[in-house]
């Protein structure tokens, strides 16, 4: 009979062999002939060049562009993470003021209003790719303004672009930040290529729809 | 809590109930060596396995002292290897962003903790490790760990079994070891990594995309194999992430789908173990009470974490956030968490990540409510609403044992349990067992937070700094590894006694229980007489609840008060005077 350790010796190489590189080789072959997009970091191209993953938040700056959530790490992939402050903290207070105080002083109305959660906090990634319907509903007001866009057609994009929870049950309604920001993108173009005489009208109706939106999320 | 919050509970805990009864009545015929659908495939398989590792050594039966020295034997080995690929990982293949080994310290903890099923990370692995590392160092031992843990529950098992014929002996370890990956584990991986892919998590050789972003700006885009690790690091109830956000990041748990069914990989091998065990001892009403008792105690920490967190805080409505769900929006405690989640989805994995003592999270526990945080934290505490692989059913029997002692004393007959009897060597066993677990808690928090290098590591101050460092030995001890993760453990102090505190955690109640087992094994079986206390009741569930909840709880409750349960006054205290919106 063979000495214990020869035989822990040899199960381990087995075991490792079979577990540390035998399957994830073997499954790594099998995804990415399988689902090669997913497997390859869901990435998004634009005339050949990688934008972006759909699933990695990215910074958008100005009232042009639809903002993910605030990210305790800049929205920087390669340190993911989250701010970790207690429920107590003092600096998460300061935080959520400054980051309020912040979107304040750019959209005056916003004064004296509740926020939907995911618009100022920081999310458990710093990647969160997604932010609530109302965020974006919310957004899609002065996006429209400073896009010269009529507000309905931005709130029907916005509307095409909630993914709802999984069988309508599992999870919560959701808005990419990324996609909606690339489609947006797309609407500018075309917009300003056939923009008409009716542009003032459909902006005042729009107008008017968004506050019919904010007394009932108030 | 929501109606739809409700339904998402309960619907997890009917699937994951549903599909643990079959599992656990497959698994029980595998350790049976009775016939399974699997067999003709892999036959040959285990054959040639045995043939490599000795067909003597797979051939023999072995009694506690030969199963527990199999096992640590193996443990060492293997975390060896891990502790060598990590320091030489500068020189190994596989290392698209030339990362350097990592040092001794933390090569240390991060081998005690992936070898013991903790999982416990005192590194960021997008910014630390190798593909080849995440594989060989990481992925291998999520395997191996789970399956250790796994069979001695299952040699346990054969201890206790009324018609054991083969005397002191638990089996073969090696044999037992082989089944589990080749009947359980690899299959179930093999078939599930390639759903999570399809849902959006990456499993990729390609360590990095450099991304132009749509308003300029560059993004450097960690990849590699993620999925398949994703697979058994909640299957095995691992927890270890691929990236440092863990379960919270997009590409490890892209979807409410992914979630859902990381969530209940999670869940089936530890509750089925229940069903296996009611089988293999061949008493079911025991193993319904048994499963019953854990369950109850479940669903009370799902209902309390996913209403804590929905209700929010004082110091949220403070901010001017919405904090009641609807129009669009989730409301509630979103510091942490993820929108795809939402509250429900979070607080559920967490819990149940605590509770099955995986330790991933979708969401920061750091930045949980007071009352969300500690649900996690005294699910550590008692180690064995449900448990991870293996050892959450051992500490439950452990718990039983005390408690058919216990009731016995009081209504004055003699304590046995499944036939044999429960005297002083047994008892003695499992206090050691249950006393291990809050001396390697309580010692090391008190002593880190007397000293300077324990308390410079703390991100929060006042009793929920507190709450890190008593969190982050609980989470070592019952080999969780989920963290308050604000305290920095990546220090020679928290790097070795976390380290520590894992390997006695693991081995010391594994080694306890082994014995515990095998001199139960060794005794005849009495046959039961009207003398004979019942312990396939509801009423002894009740009292077997009652022992876990006063044992458990009495160690712990002064501690929870300066922690947990004080933030909570001083949450609402603080708040309670303060004005509206700015």
């Amino acid at each position: 009979m063979s000495h214990p350790l020869a035989t822990a010796l040899r199960f381990t190489l087995i075991t490792w062999l079979l577990c540390g590189l035998g399957y994830p080789l073997v499954e790594v072959a099998i995804n990415q002939v399988l689902f090669p997009a997913q497997a390859n970091g869901s990435l998004i191209r634009v005339q050949g060049r990688v934008i972006g993953s759909r699933l990695i938040e990215q910074a958008f700056t100005g009232p042009r562009w639809f903002h993910g959530r605030p990210s305790a790490v800049h929205m920087n992939p390669t340190q993911s993470g989250a701010s970790n402050l207690g429920p107590l903290s003092r600096r998460l207070a300061r935080h959520l003021a400054r980051r309020r105080a912040r979107l304040v002083a750019q959209h005056p109305s916003l004064a004296g209003r509740r926020l939907p959660a995911d618009m100022i906090t920081s999310s458990g990634s710093g990647l969160d790719p997604d932010i609530s319907p109302a965020n974006a509903y919310l957004q899609a007001r002065w996006v429209a303004r400073a896009r010269d866009v009529p507000l309905a057609r931005l709130r029907a994009l916005v509307g095409r672009h909630i993914q709802g929870p999984w069988l309508g049950l599992f999870g919560q309604a959701r808005v990419n930040v990324l996609a909606l920001n690339l489609a947006l993108s797309r609407v500018g173009h075309t917009r300003r290529a056939r923009m008409g005489m009716d542009r003032p009208e459909r902006g005042h109706r729009g107008r008017r729809s968004v506050r019919g939106h904010e007394r009932t999320s108030g | 809590m929501t109606a739809s919050a409700v339904w998402q509970i309960v619907l997890t805990l009917l699937v994951a109930g549903g599909l643990s009864i079959p599992l656990g009545h497959y698994i029980a015929r595998v350790f049976c060596n009775q016939k399974t659908f699997l067999d003709p495939i892999l036959d040959p398989v285990d054959a040639l396995i045995y043939r490599l590792i000795g067909r003597d050594a797979t051939g023999q039966a072995m009694n506690w002292r030969g199963y527990a020295a199999s096992m640590l034997w193996t443990n060492v080995l293997m975390g060896l290897v891990i502790y060598v690929l990590l320091s030489a990982q500068g020189h190994l293949p596989l290392n698209p962003l030339h990362f350097a080994g990592l040092n001794p310290f933390l090569a240390f903890n991060t081998a005690a903790s992936f070898i013991t099923n903790t999982n416990w990370q005192n590194y960021a692995g997008e910014s630390t490790l190798s593909l080849f590392s995440q594989m060989a160092a990481i992925t291998f031992p999520m395997f191996t760990s789970a399956a250790t843990g796994f069979v001695v529950a299952i040699a346990f098992f054969r201890a206790l079994s009324a018609n054991t014929s083969q005397g002191a002996n638990l089996g073969n370890f090696y044999r037992d070891f082989v089944r589990v990956l080749t009947r359980l584990l690899l299959p179930v991986c093999l078939v599930v990594t390639p759903i999570l892919v399809w849902q959006g998590s990456p499993d990729t050789l390609t360590g990095m995309v450099v991304a132009h972003g749509l308003q300029g700006g560059v993004q450097h885009i960690p990849l590699g194999p993620v999925a398949d690790l994703e697979a058994i690091k909640h299957l095995g109830t691992n927890g270890g992430g691929f990236y440092n956000a863990n379960s919270a990041h997009p590409f490890e748990n892209p979807t409410p789908l992914s979630n859902l069914i990381e969530t209940l990989l999670m869940m089936v091998t530890p509750m089925a173990l229940v069903v296996t065990f009611g089988r293999m001892v061949e008493n079911a009403r025991l193993a319904r009470v048994m499963y019953g008792v854990m369950a109850l105690m479940l669903v009370t920490a799902l209902f309390i974490a996913v209403g804590a967190e929905q209700a929010g805080t004082p110091l949220l409505t403070h901010a001017g956030i919405m904090q009641a769900p609807g129009h669009g929006q989730m409301g509630g405690n979103m510091v942490g968490k993820e929108v795809r989640f939402g509250i429900t989805q979070s607080a559920i994995f967490d819990t149940v990540s605590t509770a099955f003592t995986t330790g991933t999270v979708n969401s920061m526990l750091d930045s949980y409510t007071p009352m969300g945080g500690m649900v996690s934290l005294v699910q550590m505490m008692l180690n064995c609403v449900f448990g991870g692989k293996g050892v959450g059913v051992l500490n439950f029997l452990m718990y039983g044992i005390f408690a058919v002692f216990i009731a016995g004393l009081m209504v004055g007959r003699t304590p046995e349990f499944l036939g044999k009897k429960i005297e002083k060597r047994e008892i003695v066993l499992a206090s050691l067992a249950l006393l291990v677990h809050p001396i390697i808690i309580l010692i090391p928090t008190a002593w880190s937070l007397l000293a300077p290098y324990g308390v410079s590591s703390l991100g929060n101050s006042g009793s929920h700094g507190l709450s890190e460092v008593l969190y982050a030995f609980t989470s070592a001890a019952a080999n969780n590894g989920s963290a308050f993760a604000g305290l920095n453990g990546n220090t020679p102090w928290y790097n070795v006694t976390l380290g520590l505190v894992i390997l006695f955690g693991r081995y010391a109640s594994i080694i306890f229980m082994l014995a515990l087992g095998g001199s139960l094994a060794a005794k005849p079986a009495v046959s039961e007489t009207v003398g004979t206390l019942k312990t396939d009741t509801m009423l002894f569930g009740g009292f077997w609840l009652a022992t876990i909840v006063v044992v458990g709880a009495l160690t712990f409750f002064p501690v929870l008060v300066l922690g947990p349960i004080a933030e909570v006054f001083a949450l609402y205290a603080h708040h309670a005077t303060a004005g509206g919106l700015r």
